[in-house]
């Protein structure tokens, strides 16, 4: 039909460089408790536990396209329960992390029955009350919960048999350790026939459903996953802090945890995570030396990166990267055609035009 | 270029590996053991919208292996009647069987699992997924992969390779990375087809495929179908009488929701009825 005159080639397979560049990264978050002091390796930590969180809610929002404001409920109800399971059962965290998982991905599947009909504002308004909801319960329900005082927890001890761990670096290599492999698994199931289909969701629901594909259980699963996803990120949230009130399960936490989504990219998992970093940091670490202005910093670096990153930092690289499609007219898949648009709800809460590509085929994780 | 042997390489695969074969869709009766056997039955169909009644009381037929055209004005219900069938909407009254099977009741992405795809009026494409990703979709739903959650870098690539083989069938060879944002209109309505293809459907709904095309594009669109197998029954609306007549062998007429005329292209054009309907006017010589 057009005139094209080009054959058809597979896909290119991940280059030599993106290989080396997630082993520099293991290698530099590894080495780092014995070079860095206790108090940035403890942020190191948070920045890890939020990382996650924030890859929960960019599992909905950038790859299925359902921008949530509740994750922190599923965090908070992994959180509470590992500390639980902590005080009466068990210090190992293994024990703990199972638990939370279970226990935070079933009340996501319960919730998410009503909240995956739903789409755009009616979706996003539904997830801020089950994170009020699940603050109020955290409040209230003070024989389980500790009420406003909290619950503390003992220190974690990763697998029986091994000692309690005190120190944060260790704390932060336990916290790593889980990380890597959740990151991992977090980045296959994007890759997956399964995530390809979320992503066919986002972008347009009626062809998934015309292609078969029961578009709400779907959903449901991705919920399910990205509220397991949350509880694990709780569970560790424990094992680094040994403490967790309500204050954890509040909408500052969610929202932080989507701006972290939004100035990494969109769709991005290492996105997620580098914009956890970005937030932890200019809120504790810069903002702590400037007379707790912390948040503010934080709002003028939001509304930078919205400006100067359409992309998010994941964007930063596909700008750098040589094109991909050989034979074609534009210069590749980022340069051609028009802006992604996001649907209103999308962008009304994110502030982004458009997911981010670089969880393509054949990119970084 | 060496997809085409890598495609039947990957095919060899599949029937030994773990990709279910999906069911060899014979030509020939249906399972309902009659002589000529409707792959499509339509019968009394209503559909509301308020007072409109965009469409009214129509039955319809489309045996197994025809090249059937909807043909009609704007307005006619040709478009209501399509999502209709393919499960998007429920009728207010009236039947829809399927190979024998009521579907009336089925929600739409049942129907497809029984071998219905479509593509719309209006592109309908994943726009931040490759056009490659678009095909995939359907590909490996077809191979019944679509739920699994962690990658199969063997499966992918057989998958994907059927996806190139696709693609380069309707002409996008050479765009086959590149987002489907990137494609022209014309482009997207070819991604669309190889998508509708790529589920390996028995019946093939095809929305207006020629609206917006150039007339070689629209010369290879014709060409294309009339290549498919005779085991994909396709049911096509169209607004362009030369590709209507160059496709179909029995075509229907709809004017304002109702059923005004079926028959051999020869028939209709020759229906006093239907060179009313277009022009309101008796001499509508010119209309064909």
């Amino acid at each position: 039909m057009t005139a094209t005159t080009g054959t058809v080639t597979r896909p290119p397979a991940p280059g030599r460089l993106a290989v080396l560049a997630i082993a520099a990264a293991v290698v530099v978050l590894g080495v780092a408790p014995w070079v860095v002091d206790s108090y940035v390796i403890s942020l190191a930590s948070k920045v890890l536990v939020l990382g996650l969180l924030a890859m929960s809610v960019n599992l909905l929002t950038g790859v299925a396209g359902l921008p949530t404001l509740g994750q922190a409920a599923y965090f908070g109800v992994g959180a509470y329960a590992a500390a639980l399971t902590a005080r009466t059962v068990t210090q190992a965290g293994l024990v703990q992390l199972a638990v939370a998982v279970a226990v935070s991905a079933a009340v996501a599947a319960v919730t998410g029955i009503a909240v995956v009909r739903t789409r755009g504002i009616t979706f996003l308004m539904l997830t801020l009350a089950i994170g009020e909801l699940a603050y109020s319960v955290a409040l209230e329900w003070s024989s389980v919960t500790g009420g406003s005082d909290g619950r503390a927890a003992p220190h974690v001890v990763p697998l029986p048999g091994m000692g309690e761990l005190r120190l944060d670096g260790y704390i932060y290599l336990w916290v790593l350790a889980v990380f890597l492999v959740l990151f991992a698994l977090v980045s296959a199931v994007v890759r997956s026939p399964f995530g390809l289909a979320l992503r066919g969701i986002r972008d347009n629901e009626a062809r998934l459903r015309a292609a078969g594909y029961p578009v709400t259980r779907y959903l449901l699963g991705a919920y399910t996953f990205a509220g397991g996803l949350a509880g694990a990120a709780g569970a560790l949230w424990i094992s680094s802090q040994q403490f967790v009130s309500p204050s954890e399960v509040g909408f500052t936490v969610s929202a932080m945890a989507l701006i972290a989504v939004v100035i990494g990219g969109l769709g991005s998992m290492s996105g997620a995570v580098a914009g956890t970093a970005v937030v932890v940091l200019t809120r504790d670490y810069i903002g702590g030396q400037l007379d707790g202005r912390g948040p503010l910093l934080l709002g003028i670096v939001f509304v930078l990166a919205v400006y100067l990153l359409p992309r998010g930092l994941a964007g930063l690289r596909t700008a750098f990267a040589r094109p991909r499609a050989a034979g074609a007219r534009g210069a590749g898949p980022a340069a051609g055609g028009d802006p992604p648009t996001r649907p209103p709800a999308v962008a009304a809460a994110a502030g982004r035009r458009g997911p981010s590509d670089s969880d393509g085929p054949g990119t970084l994780p | 270029m060496r997809i085409g042997q890598a495609g039947a390489a990957a095919a060899d695969e599949g029937s030994q590996g773990e990709r279910e074969q999906p069911a060899q869709r014979a030509p020939g009766p249906a399972p309902t053991g009659r002589a000529v056997s409707a792959l499509l039955e339509v019968s009394g169909v209503t559909r509301c919208f308020g007072e409109l009644r965009a469409v009214d009381d129509v039955t319809l037929s489309v045996s197994e292996g025809a090249r059937h055209a909807l043909i009609g004005p704007n307005g006619a219900g040709k478009s209501t009647l399509f999502n209709v069938v393919a499960g998007a909407l429920r009728p207010t009254a009236g039947r829809v069987r399927l190979a024998g099977r009521d579907v009336t009741r089925l929600p739409e992405w049942r129907r497809a699992r029984l071998g219905l795809a479509r593509t719309f009026q209006h592109s309908s494409v994943l726009l931040h997924c490759t056009a490659v990703e678009n095909v995939l979709v359907s590909v490996q739903r077809e191979a019944g992969v679509a739920a699994r959650m962690l990658p199969a870098p063997r499966r992918r690539r057989a998958l994907v390779d059927q996806c190139l083989e696709l693609l380069d069938t309707v002409g996008l060879a050479g765009r086959e990375h590149l987002r489907a944002a990137a494609l022209s209109h014309g482009e997207r309505r070819q991604l669309e087809l190889a998508v509708a293809l790529g589920a390996r459907p028995r019946l093939l709904l095809l929305d207006e495929p020629a609206a917006g095309m150039s007339p070689a594009e629209t010369a290879r669109l014709t060409e294309l179908v009339r290549g498919l197998p005779r085991e994909v029954t396709v049911l096509l609306i169209e607004h362009d009488l030369d590709v209507v007549f160059g496709l179909a062998d029995r075509v229907t007429v709809l004017h304002l929701g109702r059923h005004l005329a079926t028959g051999t292209p020869q028939q209709v054009r020759a229906d006093p009825a239907v060179r009313e309907a277009y022009l309101g006017a008796s001499d509508a010589a010119e209309l064909f």
